[in-house]
């Protein structure tokens, strides 16, 4: 559990950060805080439907369920635990 | 008459939660034609004050030209008022085609169709000439204009780093498949100046078969040397697929704006992009201001000179007197201060010493990117900039900014 968050920490500050020493922790706010534009999600979005093999309804992946990787997380889970 | 209480309550809610988040936007009326110096009543009520204007686009200093409204003056004579019509319908004379053909041959394009506004152009293009089969890549900081045309249109999309090709090569492999790839950017990015690369970005879509589209407003008839654009300055002029453009700011400031670029997109645009299709056209008083716009810079490079004179002697100014600038060479030059509270007040004492200039706050700019936008015009003389610039610095000595650091100054004011 623990590496799918880092995975996506990881994706986070590959994808987003324009300097990769900025701090960033699990709880940062993503969206609110500025740093993804909730327009820029869609890359956010498409990697964890690849990586996890899920599909994410538009209804669900809301800049607020993206606003952290803790809630990510969260929803990426829920999604894994329906597939099976 | 369905307007209820509960109605206007939801209404009324909301725009207290915008004025409460600091984001209600209000006007500041103007009482005289758009010129290096307005006179401005601001707040409501408050006398008419008049101030050095640094925040217009009027670039060139076209808005009030005297030979623009003369020629506005003529077309009006010969070609009447309005049209009343749609471009396809009866919306089409004589100087829209010859505006269109103009536009064409200044930009170094094949084709070029008109629109009401850049902002239909940008709304428009993307819907008209792509399918589910295609991506649109597109820098993170492009304006809002090219974000609603991206969502309107089927295609797949995606966004890269500011400015940062390795990214940008990095979508363009992962979307290789795609039947189109659109790589979309600012000429000249309006919040903080610095213009894309397009020579770097030419030869990645030479090498990935992507085409380029560049949204050129805040640069036509002025970047370059003589002033055709972004890609007059990189040297790839011919080799942008699709340009698009506002004749709303440097080219006489009036309304309108276009796609000029390869002859089978345009023409897609006339068959398909619903802001040309079922909005009216240009009215000719302002098809024949522009048309006048042209041929002056097409003939003299005085203006575009003048400006980029005027913008380094400014620049030089703001350096010297110890200013944080976002780095660049464009007329757009803003003065950092981090802080929206800092960035609000700055702006306010700027107009108690008769400098109009806005600040930029989240969610405009980045949070803790807090600024003064400055834009520089032809319209500009040196005595403007003389005063502007002790004006700066007499506000700027109040806050105690002058020689600090961006370090310095959020450790005084926080971000
Ligand atoms: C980059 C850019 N594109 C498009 C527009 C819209 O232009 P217009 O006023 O012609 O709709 C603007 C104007 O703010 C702009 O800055």
């Amino acid at each position: 559990m623990n590496n799918m968050k880092d995975i996506v920490l990881k994706y986070v500050i590959d994808e987003y950060l324009d300097d990769p020493d900025e701090e960033l922790t699990y709880d940062s706010p993503l969206i609110s805080g500025g740093i993804v534009d909730s327009f820029s999600m869609v890359s956010l979005k498409r990697f964890l439907e690849a990586t996890y093999k899920i599909s994410l309804p538009d209804d669900r992946a809301t800049p607020e369920a993206f606003d952290t990787v803790n809630s990510i997380v969260t929803l990426v889970e829920e999604f894994i635990s329906k597939k099976s | 008459m369905g307007y209820s209480d509960k109605v206007r309550g939801v209404y009324q809610e909301t725009l207290k939660k915008i004025e409460d988040a600091g984001l209600f936007k209000t006007e500041r009326t103007i009482f005289s034609s758009q010129a290096a110096e307005i006179e401005v009543e601001f707040p409501v009520g408050a006398p008419r004050k008049r101030v050095i204007n640094m925040c217009a686009n009027n670039y060139l200093g076209l808005s009030s030209h005297p030979d623009v409204v003369q020629a506005a003056h003529k077309g009006l004579d010969t070609h009447g008022y309005g049209m009343s019509s749609v471009r396809f319908i009866c919306g089409t004379q004589d100087i829209h085609k010859e505006l269109e053909k103009k536009i064409t041959e200044f930009l170094g394009t094949e084709d070029t169709i008109l629109f009401p506004s850049c902002m239909d152009a940008n709304a428009g293009v993307f819907e008209a000439i792509l399918t589910e089969e295609d991506v649109m890549i597109s820098d993170r900081l492009v304006h809002a204009s090219i974000i609603d045309g991206i969502r309107l249109s089927p295609a797949m999309r995606d966004t890269f780093k500011h400015q940062n090709m390795e990214h940008l090569e990095q979508k363009l492999q992962e979307f290789e498949n795609k039947r189109i790839k659109v790589v979309i950017t600012d000429g000249v990015f309006s919040m903080d100046g610095d213009t894309a690369r397009l020579d770097e970005m030419v030869a990645l879509c030479e090498k990935y078969d992507a085409l380029l589209f560049v949204d050129d407003s805040h640069s036509s008839g002025f970047i370059g040397k003589t002033g055709r654009g972004t890609h007059e300055k990189y040297g790839v002029m011919g080799k942008i697929d699709i340009i698009t453009t506002t004749f709303g700011k440097a080219l006489g400031g009036a309304s309108g704006g276009c796609v000029s670029g390869r002859r089978e997109i345009v023409e897609m645009c006339r068959q398909k992009a619903r802001p040309y299709l079922f909005s009216n056209t240009i009215a000719p008083v302002v098809v024949s201001g522009v048309l006048n716009v042209l041929e002056t810079l097409s003939k003299s490079t005085e203006r575009r000179d003048k400006l980029e004179t005027n913008s380094d002697y400014w620049r030089k100014g703001l350096l010297d007197a110890g200013f944080v600038l976002q780095p660049g060479d464009t007329p757009i030059i803003p003065v950092m201060l981090f802080n929206a509270k800092l960035a609000q007040n700055f702006s306010r004492d700027l107009y108690e010493e008769g400098i109009y200039a806005i600040g930029f706050f989240f969610p405009v700019v980045p949070n803790g990117a807090a600024r003064i936008r400055t834009q520089i015009s032809a319209a500009h003389e040196i005595h403007h900039l003389d005063k502007a610039l002790a004006a700066f610095i007499k506000v700027g000595k109040k806050y105690n900014i002058l020689g600090k650091t961006k370090k310095e100054i959020v450790e005084m004011y926080g971000l």
